[in-house]
């Protein structure tokens, strides 16, 4: 009896140092005092930046950390009624494409700019998934700057990853399409007609303009993830890539059959060669260039017809293809750049493939013959090692400072951490559930802050109080900094959040864009100061150019609107004042608000269909006669002699 | 006899976990200076300005009276009449007699103080409910204000 009282006592020993502070069920989150870590007072700051993907809402969002608080949501590839993005005639043009106006996009995967491979707070850049395109966002303003169509490109899912110095981002396509004249092909002949691209998008520095600069002409395969090679390997791009099989029907069966697909190895300084020596083939496309211009507060939107795409047959040296496991996804460079980590989604290990090894079995020549003309590298030859046992369902994998890796399960539902050196497993937690991609601050750069891990889970069930059939999404917050690693947070998130970056605040910060100096103000349809407000006609075309400050617009009558018109409100917010946007909407407007920055001009179209008088007001609560911040607009019938003129506080004035 | 082991097994337990959870905690929230962190903002706020750093030209500078019209059309007349009439704000007739220089140059460039500290600035917005905003005009743009202020209330 004795015995088994300390038995008994030393079983719960072991519990309790195996498990420490960690939930022993679903309901406990946070154990002991290990809520602390993530608490930031009223008033303090957060240490990080966290830009997250919104998945199919099209947004990035902006949460602190270690406090899991929203700042932001930033609308890039999906129309946005609350900043009057994809409403507003200046930011219309945002959302143009080869395929007209389009409202809605999947973000992904939010990259943000490096230089020597260290974050340097200049630009985030995320992929719309389902029409092609890759956005640059201006981190001094947190807005959309410029949206860049892809051609010969359908799913673009690998990316927008990027390289060292953002010399270039990338876009590979998840499917491979008919391309070039012959669009109009049975499906089923999938293995002679389609054909995948990944495209290498240039960088201008400083402006940060992007560039379409080549394509490379593939396989029939899907790309499903990549990452840029840093530091040795530098010059270097890895893509992952799954259904070798090149099969075009249910792909969960007819994609798994072969034992190993690939992640293929870009020589992306020798493509530069190639296309400097006129290797390159000039194709004709349609896609669409859209930039926004922070000086006249407005996008354009240009088609372009021309792309160059490098054949991988008339440029040898230039792509390679290694063996990797069962559907491989995440496709991760450690911050030395020697290692490259696959996870195959249904793989039972994690294979690591050394940078040095691929060299010398490029040179050796070591292959394992070839697929559809392009060498495969023999596996054993370029293998760091495997991970053996890890977990089900490896998916993605990010890196500390200390020389360990962060592997995300999507089937076991948790994290593990492995040392990279000899591909020990060192640690276990749990996630909440089926975590997808996970973050370290830094930690796809040369420089990870080792001090938290971010889960960005697909499921969410019993975290939080229920709303319907849907649940929130979810983000859990682990702290790293210790030998092992603990939960002390979870956070709701907007959309699916897939991949997410975390950079240091004050790379931010300091830069932030507080107002537009009126001064400054280049749009065509400014009105610089209430003298300058007016209403003009051109025919059936009403432009008001009205001003706004708290608490009243100028105009705020105005007559002689006549059905059949089209009325474009051009409003400029006169403050030089950080945070004070008004808002303007108006009663029946077919479209959105507007919401005007500070000493910014921003336009509403207007297509009036009854007679009568309607109201419009301030949407942004400016002062605290913010409710008196409204005005009239009088539409008469196509007919009628009513003079078009317009007043604030005063008589009328006649337009011009 | 069970239970009391089991008391212990529990105490002990208890005990693991208070000190492990106590020894994962840190107290090292990083400083961010935010001092430092607005260096170089477009946005300005002024620091207090006294009466005694004021030039006041006789004859008023004609080039500073042009100037200061310009801004406040751009960014006054909004709220101040030239009147005595209050608009958003008070009225500009009669200011420039009725204030300090320093007082008109810190209402405009440091608004934020005058709100805080000065007993009249503070009447004024229990009198028009809006702050007066920061417009971001300079120093010097302040003054150029002022001498448009003074040639409205008569000076030459």
């Amino acid at each position: 009896m004795k015995m088994s009282m300390a038995a008994l006592a030393m079983l719960g020993l072991i519990f309790v140092f195996s498990t420490g502070c960690k939930p022993k069920g679903v309901q406990s989150a946070v154990g002991g005092n290990s809520a602390v870590k993530s608490f930031v007072p009223p008033g303090k700051y957060d240490e990080f930046y966290n830009f997250v993907s919104g998945g199919f809402s099209g947004q990035m969002a902006v949460y602190g950390l270690p406090s899991g608080r929203l700042f932001r949501v930033i609308p890039v590839f999906s129309v946005d009624p609350e900043k009057g993005y994809g409403y507003s005639e200046e930011s219309k043009p945002m959302l143009n494409t080869s395929h007209g106006f389009v409202p809605w996009d999947d973000l992904h995967h939010p990259a943000l700019s490096v230089t020597d491979g260290i974050h340097d707070g200049r630009w985030a850049f995320g992929n719309a998934n389902n029409t092609p395109r890759i956005a640059r966002l201006d981190l001094k303003t947190f807005r959309t700057a410029e949206i860049l169509e892809i051609p010969n490109s359908g799913g673009n899912h690998s990316s927008p990853f990027i390289t060292e110095n953002t010399e270039y981002v990338v876009a590979g396509t998840r499917f491979s399409l008919p391309m070039g004249d012959k669009l109009d092909v049975p499906i089923n002949t999938y293995k002679e007609n389609f054909r995948g691209t990944v495209s290498f998008i240039s960088v201008d520095q400083p402006t940060g303009r992007m560039n379409i600069a080549f394509q490379i002409l593939l396989p029939g395969i899907n790309f499903d993830l990549a990452r840029a090679g840093k530091g040795k390997s530098h010059g270097w791009f890895f893509f992952s890539c799954y259904n070798a099989e090149r099969a075009n029907t249910l792909l969960e069966v007819n994609a798994s059959q072969m034992d190993k697909d690939f992640i293929m190895a870009v020589n992306w300084k020798k493509a530069e060669e190639y296309v400097k020596a006129g290797k390159a083939m000039k194709k004709s496309v349609r896609y669409a260039h859209n930039v926004y211009d922070e000086a006249a507060h407005m996008a354009t939107s240009k088609i372009e017809t021309e792309v160059l795409v490098l054949d991988p047959k008339d440029c040898p040296d230039m792509v390679y293809f290694m063996p990797c496991p069962k559907s491989p996804h995440g496709c991760d460079t450690d911050p030395s750049g020697e290692y490259i980590v696959g996870s195959g989604k249904l793989a039972a290990l994690i294979p690591v493939f050394s940078f040095t090894k691929i060299q010398e079995a490029i040179t050796a020549k070591n292959f394992d013959g070839d697929y559809e003309g392009i060498p495969v590298l023999k596996y054993d030859a370029v293998l760091h090692g495997e991970v053996k046992k890890p977990g089900l369902g490896p998916l993605h994998t990010e890196f500390d400072d200390k020389g360990n890796a962060y592997t995300s399960f999507f089937v076991s539902s948790e994290i593990v951490k492995w040392r990279i050196s000899d591909l020990q497993v060192l640690d276990r937690v749990p996630t909440y559930y089926s975590i997808g991609h996970l973050c370290v601050p830094g930690g796809p750069t040369k420089k990870p802050w080792g001090k938290y891990v971010i889960a960005y889970n697909k499921i969410t069930k019993d975290r939080y109080l229920p709303t319907g059939p849907e649940l929130t999404q979810s983000a859990q917050l682990y702290s790293i900094d210790g030998e092992k690693m603990q939960l002390i947070l979870d956070f709701p998130t907007i959309g699916e959040p897939h991949y997410a970056e975390a950079i240091p605040a004050e790379l931010i910060m300091k830069n932030s864009t507080k107002i537009y100096k009126l001064e400054e103000n280049k749009n065509p349809y400014v009105a610089l100061g209430e003298k300058e407000a007016k209403v003009v006609r051109k025919g059936n075309e009403i432009h008001v150019y009205m001003t706004s400050i708290r608490s009243h617009f100028t105009p705020d009558n105005i007559e002689g609107i006549k059905l059949g018109d089209v009325v474009y409100f051009h409003v400029t917010n006169l403050e030089q004042d950080w945070d004070v946007p008004h808002g303007f909407a108006v009663k029946g407007a077919n479209n959105a608000e507007l919401l005007i920055m500070p000493g910014e001009t921003q336009t509403l179209l207007w297509k009036p269909e009854r007679v009568g008088v309607y109201p419009m007001y301030c949407t942004d609560f400016c002062s605290a006669l913010h409710q008196e911040m409204q005005g009239y607009i009088r539409v008469s019938p196509a007919g009628a002699n009513v003079p078009l003129t317009f007043s604030t506080g005063e008589q009328a004035k006649a337009a011009q | 006899m069970k239970n009391t082991i089991l008391n212990v097994i529990g105490i002990i337990c208890v005990s693991i976990m208070l000190l492990q959870c106590k020894g994962g905690v840190k107290e090292d929230q990083p400083t961010v200076d935010f001092a430092e962190l607005q260096k170089g903002q477009p946005e300005v706020h002024g620091t207090e300005v006294k009466d005694a750093e004021i030039v006041m030209n006789t004859p008023l500078n004609q080039e500073w009276v042009k100037g200061g019209e310009n801004i406040y059309n751009l960014k006054c007349l909004a709220c101040h009449k030239l009147t005595e009439d209050k608009l958003v704000g008070p009225g500009w007739k009669g200011v420039t007699k009725k204030r300090s220089p320093s007082w008109i140059i810190n209402m405009i460039i440091n608004v934020d103080m005058m709100l805080e500290k000065d007993p009249e600035a503070q009447k004024l917005l229990e009198q028009c409910l809006v702050r007066m905003p920061n417009q971001n005009v300079s120093k010097e743009e302040s003054l150029q204000l002022l001498e448009f202020m003074r040639k409205n209330d008569g000076e030459m």
